[in-house]
């Protein structure tokens, strides 16, 4: 934040003893200003938040009486056996979705350092920016089709000799979350790489200079030079994708709807399921409280790691 | 500097695989889409006899000149009054808001983490109330609202940027508050605007659960939310499905490519928020 001129100072003292008429018109000109996008905002999401909590004190069924429970939807969300293992599912996928695309996408920026220019460079972004601009159901289909039993992955498989390994994926017990895990990594992947590729072209060249001269090692420039220059770009691909693994929904509704059995449920998924189809809006909004409250519980710490240390 | 460069080879080598594994998907669509309508294709495999009226009967089923309407009316819906009402409120919380006010922004802050689930139930109860379910305000009005939070970020970012004396100057010319931002900030933030219509925009055409809850009409969804239909209505027509899918991807990825510098850079900057 700037820091403010004295005679701005001057003018808070004044806006704050006397009221005087042109410091309060500021104000009101500056709330005037903000007042549509707040009005938007509240009515669209503080208000439905409001009513997400107090929903998820209730029995209800959103159709006849609703009964006050108080907290009791909470306790199930946190005891139930399948709600909480729909919630590690969620965790299960971060492994997929943030790990596979930070890790490729370090490899990559560390191996290139430096723009990408020219018609390769141009290339690279506007295939690897594709994923990101389809929908993530379109990803989700074409996934689908590549994981189905005459998919190119069994097609694969099959052409390097593995025929036993081949399967029907989204529908196997233990590979379907895999498998979506898969979908995610692949949708993320070229938005970390970017990121990333971009990051590492910021950090001074002079420091890998200086660092060969010193004799250090390859391991020893990345572990020193280019993850604390990569702060900020690891913190941002960390947190976007962490969101899309504990939020995800689309990726899941197309692949699997959550089969086999609750393997792949993930907890978006499973408030729809819960308040849409099975009508139990209280204990929808009990899990929809709790997802955000672990979406935040998630991304503070990398909130923290990603602050440059000043 | 020769002597500094990493191996180029690796990295080229490295790029191109993941180039080959993005695209990799989209191609086994293609050749899938053009295999006798109901067969079962194989992974990658390019058919003996491609049926290019596939994609013909794709688009007739789909309705998809319908689809295409209806997503450009929720755009429309969406973008130009999301972005007018960030700008302005940009501008007021980064050059007239003071002291006492700062609680605003952390407000519209507290929403940019916010999974869209966590408010889709009561969403449904209150666009119901409104009595509009199933049409298209039931996705454009709460859409408004969700994207609020990031894009009054992103021009408060921008405004925050921009030197106080335009505005000193401004109020010198006697300009009032509502002209200067018209005249003076407005233009000076185009490529803020710029960037996010785009992000907008892909956010907007790709939304899939507020169709999918609020609107059961395909015909009037988003492309994506559509695409969602379909599957459940062609899922075992494989060839089918992917020419419907590639159709309905069409219309972006075209966009995409011809303002691939603009996309790239919104979706790069878009993504570092927090």
């Amino acid at each position: 934040m700037n820091e403010g001129t004295p005679l701005k100072d001057a003018r808070h003292q004044a806006a704050r003893l006397l009221p005087s008429g042109r410091a309060r018109k500021a104000q009101y000109t500056a709330l005037l200003f903000v007042l549509p996008a707040f009005t938007a905002y509240a009515v669209f999401v503080l208000a439905p938040l409001v009513m997400s909590v107090y929903y998820s004190t209730l029995r209800w069924d959103g159709i006849g009486k609703a009964r006050f429970t108080g907290l009791a939807n909470y306790v199930t969300v946190l005891t139930d056996p399948d709600l909480l293992s729909i919630i590690g599912n969620a965790f299960e996928l971060v492994l997929y979705f943030t790990v596979i695309p930070v890790l490729l996408g370090l490899a990559v920026a560390s191996s290139i350092r430096g723009h990408m220019s020219g018609t390769f460079g141009t290339l690279t972004r506007t295939v690897l920016f594709l994923p990101q601009v389809i929908p993530l159901v379109a990803a989700g289909i074409a996934w689908s089709w590549m994981f189905a039993s005459s998919g190119l992955v069994n097609q694969a498989l099959t052409a390097i000799g593995l025929t036993d390994w081949t399967r029907g994926w989204l529908g196997d017990f233990d590979f379907a979350l895999p498998a979506v895990g898969i979908i995610g990594a692949w949708v993320l992947l070229g938005l970390c790489t970017m990121l990333l590729v971009t990051g590492i072209a910021k950090i001074d060249p002079s420091l890998y200079e200086a660092a060969r001269l010193d004799g250090a090692r390859p391991w020893h420039e990345f572990r020193y030079i280019t993850l604390p220059g990569l702060r900020q770009e690891i913190g941002v691909c960390v947190t976007v994708t962490v969101i899309s693994a504990l939020a995800s929904f689309d990726i899941v509704y197309i692949a699997t709807s959550g089969g086999p059995g609750i393997t792949t449920m993930v907890p978006g998924l499973e408030i729809y399921r819960l308040a849409f189809a099975h009508r139990q809006v209280g204990l929808a909004s009990a899990l929809a409280i709790v997802l955000m409250v672990l979406v935040l519980i998630a991304i503070t710490p990398i909130q923290w790691y990603a602050r440059d240390k000043k | 500097m020769t002597a500094a460069k990493p191996k180029t080879w690796l990295a080229r080598f490295l790029l191109a695989l993941l180039m080959a594994v993005t695209l990799l998907p989209f191609l086994s669509m293609f050749t899938a889409a053009l295999a006798p309508s109901g067969s079962y294709p194989n992974g990658l495999s390019w058919p003996s006899d491609p049926q290019w009226g596939n994609f013909a009967k794709a688009f007739e089923s789909a309705n998809m000149g319908q689809l295409l309407m209806s997503s450009a009316l929720i755009v429309l819906g969406v973008v130009p009054a999301s972005v007018l009402a960030a700008t302005m409120a940009g501008y007021g919380l980064a050059k007239l808001m003071q002291g006492r006010n700062k609680w605003i922004y952390l407000v519209f802050v507290a929403g940019l983490t916010l999974p869209f689930e966590a408010v889709i139930t009561p969403l449904y109860y209150e666009v119901r109330a409104f009595g509009l379910l199933n049409t298209r305000f039931a996705i454009i009005l709460p859409l408004i609202g969700l994207y609020m939070p990031f894009s009054v970020y992103w021009m408060r970012a921008h405004f925050l940027n921009v030197p106080n004396d335009l505005t000193e100057a401004a109020q010198l010319d006697g300009a009032t508050r509502w002209k200067e931002f018209w005249l003076v900030q407005v233009p000076l933030a185009r490529p803020a605007i710029m960037s996010l219509t785009i992000l907008l925009f892909l956010w907007t055409w790709n939304q899939f659960l507020l169709p999918v809850v609020l609107v059961k009409d395909p015909s009037r969804r988003t492309m994506a939310g559509a695409l969602g239909a379909f599957q459940g209505q062609w899922g075992t027509d494989v060839p089918l499905l992917c020419a419907g899918s590639l159709l309905i991807l069409a219309p972006t990825v075209l966009l995409f490519l011809a303002f691939q510098r603009h996309f790239v850079a919104a979706l790069l900057q878009g993504s570092v928020k927090g």
